[in-house]
C-alpha cells in the first residue's frame, strides 16, 4: 500500500534569545490508513511534529525535512493556499481541551458549519442539516439543541464531542489528534475514545494519535513511536510492546503500577542523555 | 550526577547570574540585574530613562544652566524674538524673556508637581488597597465602593473643581491631582494583596503573632511596590498633562511662575505670528511626559515578562 | 488627558453567579451610591471648601444685605446636613441653581451647551475607533514589524502631548496656513440665523433639513476638533486593541480556527476580533466618557460653544454654581456610560449573558 504521509528527517527548531532551541530533531516516518501513535513526554516534540505536519508551526519556528509528503502533496514547498485548503478538509486536527479550543464567542453550531462551508459549497440549510447529523454521529443526543449552545454551556465530554464532529464534518482522510482525552474527566474519557475509535474505523481515516499515556496508546493503535528530546527512540507495533528493546520505553511501561504485586521501590523513570545525542 | 564542579573563580556576572545565591544580598542584586538587562534591552525604555534623568538634572542646576532670568525680561529691546536670536537660543515671550531660560527653570515645577502628587497618592492607594484587601469582608466593600466611586469621576474636571473652589495656584493643583489619583492605586494594590493574603509565609508570620497591622505594613505592602511603581510612572504623563491643563486654564502655577502649561496659555495670543512663544513649552511637556511613557512602559515589561509579549 | 478607569461598576466577575433580580438590585445599589458619592463631593466643594459659600457665588464686591438675603434664601444658614439633604433633593430634579454669569438655571444652560459636546465627542470617538481598532488588530498581527513600531509611536505620542498645545499648533496650520478649516467656532455667523437647529446635532440637524451648505460649513468646523479628539481615543483604542488581540491570538480556538482551514483574515477578524471586541466595548465607552472631559481643554482653544467652554468660562468668572453643575453633569454621563457598557458586555459575552 502506498503511504499517505510520509515524514522524513523532520526538524523543528525555535530560535530565542538564548539560542536555538530544537524541539523536533529527525523524525522520520510513514503513515498509511492506520492507527499511529506518538507517545512521549511533555517537551518530547510529539505535538510540534503533529503541528509541522498540520502546518501550524508558529511563523518564528525554523521547519526543515528531507520530504513531507502528504498524498503526493509535497507539504513543505506547497504554498500556504494549498495547504490552508488541506486543513480542515483532508487533514484534520482535533486539540486537548474544549475549553480552550472551540471559540468561546460562538455557538456549536456556527463553528461546525463554518469548517463545512470553508471547504464546500453548501447552502445554509444543508449545512445545518449536516452539522446536525454529524453531531448525532458523535452521539450528542439532542443535537437540534447543542447546535445553538455556546462552548462554555456544555460539559467537557460534550465539547469535546462537538471538536470532533467540528474537524471530521468536512470529511478528512488524515486526522492528528493531540492529547484528545487528557483533560477530560476519566468518566469520559473513554466515551470519547469509543466514539472516535468508530469514525476512524468507519471513514477509513488515518490516524495520529499523540499522547503522553502508552497504554492507551498501545490499547488503540496499530503502531507506536516513542519520542524522547525530539528524536524516536523505539518504532514498535502495539501488540508487540511487551518486546520493547529501549531502555526508555521499558521505563514507560514499568512506571504503570500493577495491582496484586508489591513493587517496592516503585521504578522512576530513567533519563539517559545519550539517548537524547 | 555525582560530579561537584570545580570552584572556578566566578566573574561578576556568574556571580550576580547563579542559580545558588549565597546571601540575601546576592539574590536581591541578581534579581535587579536581570532586571536591569530586560530593562536596558528595551532601546526606547532607556531613551525614556535618559529623558527623566535629564529632566532632574535640569532642575537640579537650572540657576547654572539658564542664560536669563526666567521671571524678568528685557522689555525695551528683547520682546517676542525669534528662535535664533542672538543670546536668545529659543526666542523670547511678550515681555522679553529668554524662552530657554524660562523652560529650564520649569522643569523644577514639573518635578514638583509629579513628585508630591506621587507621594501624597500612591501611599493613599497602597494602605486602602492593602488594608482592603487584606481586612476582607465590609471593611473592604466600604473601601472598595468609595474608591469605585471615584474612579467612576470625571478626573479633571474634578481637579477643575477643586481649584475653583480652593483658589488657583500650584498646591492647591498639586493637592487637587492627588485627590483624584489615588484610586487606580488602591485597586492595584488591593489585588496585589489578595494574591498574597493567603500565601504561606502569611500564615506563618500570623502563626508567629505578629498583629494585623505589623502583616499588612511589613509584609503586604512591599509586594504590592512593584507594581504600584509601574503603575505610577505610567501616570506621570497623565499628571504632568493634567498639570500643564490647569496651568493653560489659568488654575495652576500662577504668573510669573515659569509653568510650562501656562506659557503655553500666555503663548496664545501670539501664536499666528510669533508661533514660538507657545510652541516650546508644548515641546517641552511632549518630551517629559513622553519620557515617562516611555520608562513606565519598559519597567512593565521587565518587572512583569507575562506582559511583555515576547 | 487622562483616561477614566473600567470601573467594573456592575462587578462583572462576581456578578455570574446572581439572578437577574440580584443583578438588577447590584446595579441600582451601585448608581444610587455612586451618584451619592458624586453630590458629596460636589457639595464638599461648592459649601465646605470655601470659608464663605454665599461669597464664593456671589462674588466678593457684593453689597452685605445681599450677601444676607441671599445666604437665607440659600438655606446656607441651616446646618450642614439639612443643606445636603436639600442639595441632593435639588439636584435629583435638574435644579443646581442661577449661574450668575449668564443669569439663567444652569441646567438650562447646560441642556443649551451639552449638544454641541455630545456631537464633537461622538465624531472624535467614531474617529477614533475607526482608525483606532484596525491599527491595534494590525500591529498585533504583525508584531514586532515596522508598521507595530509606528502604531506603538502614534499611540505614544497620543499620551503624552498635551491636546490644547496640539489644538493650537492645528489651528495654525489648517485654519491660518493651509485654510483648509473654518475658523473656530461651530457654524458660521452666516448661517447663525438661517439656521434653525432642532436636536442641536447640528451635522445632523443640517442633513436632515437638506441644508446642504450648512452641513458643509459645520463640518469644516468641527472636523478639526473632532479629529484632535479622535486622535487621542485613537492612541487609547490602538493600544488597547492590540494587547487584547495579541491575547485572543494566542489562544488554542485560533489554533482550531486554523486547523479548520479557516482563512487568515477570517481567524483576525471573525474569530480573534469578535473575541477581543468583549473587552474593547468597554474601552471604547471609557474613551467616549475620556473625550466628553478632554473637550474642557479643547473646547477653549475652538471656541466650541459646548459643555467644556461653558465650565471654564464659569471657573475663569468664580461662577461655582455653573461649575458644580457642570461636574455633576459630566459625571452623570460617565456613571450612565459606565452602566451601558457594562450591559453591552454582558450582551456581547455568551458567557455572561442572562439566560
Amino acid at each position: 500500500m502506498k503511504p499517505m504521509l510520509t515524514v522524513d528527517d523532520l526538524r523543528v527548531s525555535f530560535p530565542t534569545r538564548t539560542g536555538l532551541i530544537e524541539a523536533v530533531r529527525g523524525v522520520s516516518f510513514t503513515l498509511g490508513r492506520e492507527r499511529l501513535g506518538i507517545v512521549g513526554e511533555s517537551g518530547s516534540g510529539k505535538s510540534q511534529t503533529g503541528r509541522a505536519i498540520m502546518g501550524l508551526t508558529p511563523a518564528h519556528a525554523r521547519i526543515s525535512a528531507s520530504k513531507l509528503n502528504f498524498d503526493g502533496t509535497d507539504l513543505l514547498t506547497a504554498p500556504a493556499k494549498v495547504r490552508r485548503s488541506l486543513r480542515g478538509s483532508r487533514i484534520a486536527m482535533i486539540l486537548q481541551d474544549p475549553k480552550y479550543s472551540l471559540n468561546p464567542v460562538m455557538s456549536i453550531g456556527r463553528q461546525i458549519v463554518e469548517t463545512l462551508r470553508t471547504h464546500e459549497n453548501v447552502g445554509k440549510r444543508e449545512a445545518r442539516d449536516r452539522a446536525i447529523a454529524m453531531l448525532e454521529a458523535v452521539q450528542i443526543r439532542d443535537a437540534g439543541r447543542v447546535f445553538d449552545l455556546h462552548p462554555h454551556e456544555v460539559s467537557g465530554g460534550m465539547g469535546q464531542r462537538a471538536m470532533i464532529a467540528m474537524m471530521l464534518i468536512a470529511g478528512p482522510e488524515l486526522l492528528i489528534a493531540d492529547e484528545p482525552t487528557s483533560a477530560l474527566d476519566v468518566t469520559v474519557q473513554l466515551d470519547v475514545l469509543r466514539i472516535l475509535d468508530k469514525l476512524v474505523a468507519e471513514r477509513g481515516m488515518g490516524l495520529i494519535f499523540i499522547s503522553h499515556d502508552l497504554r492507551l496508546v498501545s490499547s488503540f493503535c496499530d503502531r507506536v513511536i516513542v519520542m524522547y528530546a525530539g528524536r524516536i527512540v523505539e518504532e514498535i507495533a502495539a501488540g508487540d510492546l511487551a518486546n520493547a528493546k529501549h531502555p526508555y520505553t521499558q521505563g514507560l511501561l514499568n512506571c504503570m503500577p500493577t495491582l496484586g504485586t508489591d513493587r517496592h521501590p516503585l521504578p522512576v523513570l530513567d533519563r539517559k542523555p545519550e539517548w537524547a545525542a | 550526577m555525582s560530579e561537584i564542579s570545580h570552584p572556578a573563580p566566578m566573574s561578576r556576572r556568574e556571580w550576580l547570574m547563579s542559580d545558588r545565591p549565597q546571601s540575601r544580598l546576592q539574590a536581591r542584586l541578581g534579581r535587579a540585574y536581570m532586571t536591569w538587562r530586560r530593562f536596558s534591552a528595551n532601546r526606547l525604555a532607556v531613551a525614556g530613562l535618559g529623558i527623566i534623568l535629564l529632566l532632574i538634572l535640569v532642575a537640579v542646576f537650572a540657576d547654572a544652566l539658564a542664560p536669563h532670568s526666567p521671571v524678568i525680561g528685557n522689555l525695551a529691546g528683547a520682546r517676542l524674538l525669534p528662535p535664533g536670536s542672538e543670546g536668545y537660543l529659543l526666542g523670547t515671550d511678550d515681555q522679553g524673556r529668554d524662552i530657554l531660560s524660562r523652560l529650564l527653570h520649569g522643569s523644577r515645577l514639573t518635578l514638583l508637581v509629579i513628585v508630591l502628587v506621587a507621594i501624597i497618592a500612591a501611599p493613599i492607594g497602597l494602605l486602602v488597597g492593602a488594608v482592603s484587601g487584606y481586612a476582607g469582608g465590609w471593611v473592604d466593600a466600604v473601601l472598595m465602593r468609595i474608591t469605585d466611586i471615584f474612579l467612576a469621576f470625571p478626573k479633571l474636571v474634578l481637579a477643575l473643581a477643586f481649584v475653583a473652589a480652593m483658589g488657583p495656584g500650584i498646591q492647591n493643583a498639586i493637592i487637587a491631582i492627588a485627590i483624584t489619583s489615588w484610586p487606580p492605586y488602591a485597586r492595584i494594590a488591593r489585588a496585589e494583596t489578595l494574591t498574597v493574603r493567603n500565601s504561606d509565609y502569611i500564615a506563618a508570620v500570623r502563626l508567629m503573632g505578629a498583629s494585623p497591622f505589623r502583616i499588612v505594613l511589613r509584609h503586604v505592602m512591599p509586594m504590592c511596590v512593584s507594581s504600584l511603581i509601574v503603575r505610577v510612572t505610567l501616570d506621570m504623563a497623565g499628571i504632568i498633562l493634567t498639570a500643564a491643563g490647569l496651568g493653560f486654564l489659568g488654575l495652576g502655577a500662577q504668573p510669573p511662575l515659569p509653568e510650562w502649561g501656562a506659557m503655553i496659555a500666555a503663548g496664545r495670543r501670539f501664536i499666528l505670528d510669533q508661533w514660538w512663544v507657545a510652541t516650546m513649552p508644548g515641546i517641552a511637556i511632549l518630551v517629559v511626559s513622553l519620557g515617562f511613557n516611555l520608562l513606565g512602559d519598559g519597567l512593565r515589561d521587565a518587572l512583569d515578562p507575562r506582559e511583555s509579549g515576547q | 488627558m487622562t483616561l477614566p478607569e473600567t470601573t467594573q461598576l456592575a462587578g462583572r466577575r462576581r456578578a455570574r453567579a446572581n439572578g437577574w433580580a440580584g443583578n438588577a438590585l447590584r446595579f441600582l445599589v451601585i448608581i444610587v451610591t455612586t451618584y451619592l458619592g458624586l453630590l458629596a463631593v460636589t457639595f464638599f466643594i461648592g459649601r465646605v471648601i470655601p470659608i464663605d459659600p454665599v461669597l464664593a457665588i456671589l462674588g466678593d464686591r457684593a453689597p452685605a444685605h445681599v450677601v444676607e438675603r441671599t445666604r437665607e434664601l440659600l438655606g446656607f444658614n441651616k446646618p450642614l446636613y439639612q443643606q445636603f439633604y436639600i442639595y441632593v433633593r435639588d439636584a435629583l430634579t435638574g435644579n443646581f441653581g442661577t449661574s450668575v454669569l449668564t443669569t439663567n438655571p444652569v441646567m438650562a444652560d447646560i441642556r443649551r451647551v451639552f449638544p454641541a459636546t455630545l456631537e464633537l465627542a461622538t465624531f472624535g470617538t467614531i474617529i477614533g475607533s475607526l482608525i483606532g481598532v484596525p491599527l491595534g488588530v494590525l500591529a498585533a498581527v504583525k508584531r514586532g514589524s515596522i508598521a507595530d513600531q509606528i502604531v506603538r509611536v502614534i499611540g505614544l505620542v497620543g499620551y503624552s502631548v498635551p491636546i490644547f498645545w496640539l489644538a493650537l499648533l492645528s489651528l495654525l496650520l489648517f485654519y491660518a496656513r493651509l485654510k483648509w478649516v473654518a475658523f473656530p467656532g461651530r457654524i458660521d455667523i452666516v448661517y447663525e440665523y438661517s439656521f434653525t437647529p432642532v436636536t442641536g446635532l447640528y451635522l445632523i440637524d443640517s442633513a436632515w433639513q437638506g441644508q446642504w451648505d450648512v452641513f458643509r460649513d459645520v463640518f469644516r468646523h468641527i472636523i478639526l476638533p473632532a479629529s484632535l479628539l479622535g486622535y487621542f481615543s485613537l492612541a487609547y483604542i490602538s493600544r488597547m486593541t492590540r494587547s487584547f488581540m495579541l491575547n485572543e491570538l494566542a489562544q488554542e480556538y485560533i489554533v482550531a480556527a486554523r486547523a479548520k482551514g479557516l482563512s487568515e483574515s477570517r481567524i483576525i477578524w471573525v474569530h480573534a476580533l469578535r473575541n477581543a471586541a468583549v473587552p474593547l466595548v468597554t474601552v471604547i465607552a471609557l474613551s467616549y466618557a475620556g473625550l466628553l472631559e478632554g473637550s474642557v481643554l479643547t473646547e477653549t482653544v475652538f471656541a466650541w460653544p459646548g459643555l467644556g467652554l461653558y465650565i471654564t468660562n464659569s471657573l475663569q468668572n468664580a461662577d461655582m454654581n455653573a461649575v458644580l453643575g457642570g461636574t455633576i453633569v459630566i459625571g452623570s454621563v460617565f456613571i450612565a456610560i459606565n452602566i451601558l457598557s457594562d450591559l453591552l458586555y454582558r450582551t456581547l459575552d455568551p458567557r455572561t449573558r442572562a439566560r
